[in-house]
């Protein structure tokens, strides 16, 4: 590792993504819980732009939407249609759209900073994010059930119906551990997973192009090929994030369906 | 740059794992999250809602509009149909006084022209009958002329005797007047 990063200092050598990465020196307060890096910085910038999209977008709303409003009112109809109103229904899905569409679009943003030129890194990328929202749809989904009903919630997570009663013994434990430990960890890490890896991937790729490129010989014609990989996969990292954006959003529903559902 | 102070990181600091998480990681996420979550929850979504509704009545607005004009039009049909029907049978109508209007004058003409020829027929008729008077007048003078001309020639005696003659042949006319109108009786 030393001796990679050692090269990295050489003009033109090849520089390896290291996890590193996703850890950037601290621009202020370092040392502090309030440490901001290049990263924290990405993640405002992605907030700013989700704010003052969906602030523009709604100002001024008309009848007949123009181009700038059908596309602000497409993505909330997404999030409103097609996973509040399908999973929930109307009256839950109006309840738990606010925390939906936060997810959707928070995920989302910081998820395409990764490939936006000069910020070059998803803010979903370290493990902050995923799992503060994690966190989030854990405790939305235990609070719904309980609040429906406690005893109804207990029994459709750990005791499934329909399963002779001696296989309780295996299947409780196996309920319990997917429904209230694996869930949130699953969904921290699909989404951390994802970005990290897509980064690494990108920054292999670019940096290798540019290795390649500043050899000045014949293996310079390798950059050629890098760099169509660096775009083939920075299109599939679109889709990764709308995708990714879309899977947290709609699990988050789908475990508040399962909590307040009446019976599996 | 970057470079630099990644060696120094790096040299720093190994390797760090990325699954544990920093304090000022979650801090900023959570305040990221929270701004985020309050401005969906506070302003843009009541703002979209707000929309929909007001969406949704025009709709419904446009529909009640759309269901009050077609109740116009037809409204309007049925009374332009009313109003054709009227018209269709005021046409008839005075087709129909037409048609009496003109059988009254084609009658009323033909009796005028019956009375008329009546009437012509009734002059000629009484022309011709002066014309008989005056002819039978004229001849019963001439014709007693002639008789007594004729008798005188026969009897070989002048019948001069103008009262006389004028008696005679008064006489005859009458027997052959009655005569006449004995026969136009017995017919």
């Amino acid at each position: 590792m030393n001796l990679l990063v050692q090269t990295a200092n050489d003009d033109g050598g090849f520089h390896a993504p290291s996890i590193l990465e996703f850890f950037p020196p601290a621009l202020l307060f370092e040392g502090t819980p309030f440490e901001i890096n290049r990263i924290m910085i990405i993640r405002f910038i992605a907030v700013i732009a989700v704010v003052l999209i969906f602030w523009l977008g709604t100002r001024n709303m008309r009848m007949v939407p123009g181009r700038f409003q059908s596309i602000v009112e497409m993505g909330l109809d997404f999030v409103r249609v097609s996973v509040a109103e399908d999973l929930l229904g109307r009256k839950d899905g109006k309840r738990f759209l606010p925390l939906l569409t936060t997810i959707f679009f928070m995920v989302l943003f910081m998820n395409l900073t990764g490939i936006i030129p000069f910020l070059n890194i998803a803010g979903t990328s370290v493990i902050g994010v995923p799992l503060v929202l994690a966190i989030i749809a854990y405790v939305v989904f235990i609070y719904a059930g309980i609040k429906k009903s406690p005893a109804n919630f207990f029994k459709n997570a750990l005791f499934p119906p329909g399963v002779p009663l001696f296989l309780y013994i295996i299947v409780t434990p196996i309920e319990f551990v997917s429904t209230f430990i694996l869930r949130p960890i699953t969904l921290t890490l699909r989404l951390l997973m994802n970005m990290v890896v897509g980064h690494l991937l990108l920054v292999l790729f670019f940096s290798a192009t540019s290795f390649f490129l500043l050899m000045f010989n014949w293996y310079s014609l390798f950059s050629v090929g890098t760099i169509a990989f660096g775009l083939a996969f920075t299109l599939f990292e679109i889709l990764v994030a709308v995708l990714q954006a879309y899977v947290f959003t709609l699990l988050t529903a789908v475990y508040v369906q399962l909590a307040v559902a009446e019976e599996h | 740059m970057l470079h630099g102070v990644l060696s120094i990181a790096a040299a720093a600091e190994e390797t760090r794992n990325p699954l544990i998480p920093e304090w000022y990681d979650i801090i900023w996420s959570s305040v990221c999250f929270i701004v985020l979550f309050v401005f969906f929850w506070r302003v843009a979504l009541p703002r979209m809602k707000k929309l929909l509704d007001e969406r949704g009545e025009a709709i419904e607005g446009n529909i009640a509009k759309a269901d009050e004009a077609q109740r116009q039009a037809e409204a309007a049909l049925e009374q332009y149909t009313a109003q054709l029907a009227d018209a269709r049978a005021e046409a008839g109508k005075i087709r129909e006084g037409a048609r009496e209007d003109g059988k009254k004058i084609v009658s009323e003409a033909r009796e005028t022209a019956s009375s008329e020829a009546g009437r012509i027929t009734a002059a000629a008729q009484a022309q011709i009958e002066a014309e008989r008077q005056a002819a039978v007048v004229s001849l019963r003078s001439e014709v007693g002329t002639l008789a007594i001309d004729l008798a005188s020639g026969v009897i070989g005696e002048s019948l001069t005797d103008d009262k006389r003659a004028s008696a005679i042949v008064d006489r005859f006319l009458a027997d052959l007047e009655a005569d006449e109108s004995a026969t136009a009786g017995k017919k």
